[in-house]
């Protein structure tokens, strides 16, 4: 099968900065995939570079098969994408909007039930003649979405969908996307909010500096860190000896990475043995932010 | 029934975008530009009117079409060029440049917008100033011609300044500084006969004054050049600036870094 995305080789240089390094990639359909990374990191050049939005200094980017600079006009049909920031146009209401964005990929009046059904799917039937000017952050954002699915593409890319969105809102986003996964367009997103990509998707690309520094499943990455987290509130300095274990602190709260359970009882004799109170402890399972903290922490 | 094919439907659709976008907001980019037209025709003509005639007419009839031509040039510039700013500012040029249409099918769609907006605001100060004075039209065929042309190169010319301005300023700079000036100058509100020859001299190398006067020419049969001259230095100007516009659409310039 054509993979959704690939991606060979690709820098992208702003005269001496080094935006992207040398990326390689490949998702395939139907994939659910995260793309992480700290601000700076490249992951919106990743994707202006696969919407054909700038141009790759050197390398190849292909959606399904299609090369997005030789093939622009296939590649593009194939991916919906959902900008970061609340753009819109100030002129049209809702509905004219989808049916203009429909209509700029050749898509006539024959897609209208399509574009009622994302309406109606995320929750703007309501406002589908309220001009785009009116309409509130979390409502602008539903329609950001609706923009990029106007054209029914197979593959979605959404940078920082749920930026400054309500808990609510950002619940049925989730919803919306598994939905569309489930019925077999494969999605790509940045997140700043970690465990939402721990939880809905599949694979993870961690970028830092232009490069990708951990691409595996998710499931992968968890095993690859310490599997617990033991936090302590102690009465004085943690002592030297449990140092190489502390993977962050806060005046004298301590979060120190474990790898199982038969660790404790030894951190705490030390910490006993110190004269050392402790004040309050906290055993906490890993997550993928432990996994991205330490990697993009390492120089 | 299907009017129209998928693969022209793309460019169809932002073409009828960039309609209903100044469309919409007709009384400022419509109405607007034909009051100001009227008033220039009011006080010019009640100043001048008796007391000037040039090539043998009174003074009203002569200024009508310079001001109607002017009026269509300029918002021929205005359409594209304010369109593609304020969508560069706001951001939602994004959605055009995520779509599979080409830099030739972009093109099209904010010239030919540019053209509509042009000659609708012709038409109507041509349609409001017949309601009071009596206007010959000897060649209407060359008055669609050079109006249709005219605002074709003004229109390109604007989306030349609307990919290279990052700032509202910079576009009003454009529209003050060389809009403005190379149409106040050219031959709208005299004969370039009148001017000393210097001065007319400079005037030659203002396109403005051949649209102004092949213009003029269709309404009255008398010009300053022959029209054909007037209307081939037209037409290369307009191929010149396409092949700019073009150009810089082509290489992404400002738009696809």
């Amino acid at each position: 099968m054509i993979p959704a995305i690939k991606i060979e080789q690709v820098q992208k240089h702003y005269g001496a900065l080094q935006a992207l390094r040398g990326i390689d990639l490949t998702i395939e359909q139907g994939e659910f995939f995260a793309l992480l990374g700290p601000n700076g990191a490249g992951k919106s050049t990743l994707i202006n570079l696969l919407a054909g939005l700038i141009k790759p200094t050197s390398g190849r980017l292909a959606v399904m098969g299609f090369d997005v600079q030789a093939d622009y006009r296939q590649a593009r049909h194939a991916l919906g994408v959902v900008p970061q920031e609340l753009v819109f146009d100030p002129f049209f209401n809702v509905r004219e909007m989808l049916r203009f964005q429909a209509g700029y990929f050749g898509r006539g009046p024959e897609n209208d039930d399509w574009v009622d059904e994302i309406i109606e799917c995320l929750g703007l039937a309501d406002k589908a003649h309220t001009n785009m000017r009116r309409l509130s952050g979390g409502m602008k954002r539903r329609a950001l979405i609706a923009q990029a699915l106007a054209h029914r593409p197979p593959v979605i890319v959404l940078d920082e969908p749920t930026a400054g969105v309500d808990v609510e809102l950002r619940q049925m986003l989730w919803e919306f996307i598994k939905r569309l996964n489930r019925e077999g367009h494969t999605v790509i997103l940045t997140t700043h909010y970690l465990e939402e990509a721990e939880t809905l998707c599949s694979r993870v690309a961690m970028m830092k500096q232009g490069q990708i520094i951990a691409l595996d499943t998710t499931a992968n990455l968890l095993k690859k860190i310490p599997g617990k987290n033991l936090r302590l509130k102690l009465s004085a300095a943690l002592p030297e000896s449990l140092r190489p274990l502390l993977r962050h602190e806060e005046a004298f709260e301590y979060m120190l990475a474990l790898t199982d359970v038969t660790q404790v009882e030894p951190v705490l004799s030390q910490i006993r043995q110190a004269s050392i109170a402790v004040e309050d402890m906290q055993l906490i399972e890993a997550d993928l932010e432990d996994v991205f903290v330490d990697l993009v922490s390492k120089p | 029934m299907r009017l129209i094919s998928a693969r022209m439907r793309g460019p169809w659709t932002l073409f009828k975008k960039e309609l209903l976008r100044f469309w919409r907001v007709s009384f400022q980019t419509v109405a607007a530009p034909v009051m100001t037209a009227l008033l220039y025709l009011l006080v010019f003509s009640h100043v001048l009117e008796g007391r000037v005639q040039v090539h043998g007419m009174n003074y009203t009839s002569f200024l009508i079409p310079g001001l109607i031509m002017m009026s269509v040039l300029q918002n021929a510039f205005a359409n594209s060029s304010s369109s593609l700013i304020q969508s560069k500012v706001m951001g939602n040029l994004v959605f055009v440049l995520l779509t599979p249409l080409s830099y030739l099918e972009f093109f099209l769609a904010f010239l030919l917008a540019s053209v509509v907006r042009g000659v609708v605001v012709g038409l109507g100060i041509y349609l409001v100033a017949i309601l009071f004075i009596d206007l010959p039209m000897a060649h209407p065929l060359m008055v669609l011609l050079f109006a249709v042309i005219g605002s074709a190169l003004l229109g390109a010319f604007g989306i030349i300044a609307g990919i290279w301005a990052d700032k509202f300023d910079q576009m009003a700079a454009f529209q003050n500084f060389i809009i403005m000036p190379l149409s106040f100058l050219s031959g709208v509100f005299y004969s370039i006969h009148s001017l000393p020859p210097f001065w007319q001299a400079v005037s030659h190398l203002n396109p403005f004054f051949y649209m102004i006067d092949g213009f003029r020419y269709g309404f009255f049969g008398v010009s300053d050049i022959s029209p054909l001259i007037s209307l081939s230095i037209v037409l290369g100007s307009f191929f010149a600036i396409s092949w700019l516009a073009l150009t810089m659409l082509k290489s992404g310039y400002k738009l696809r870094g």
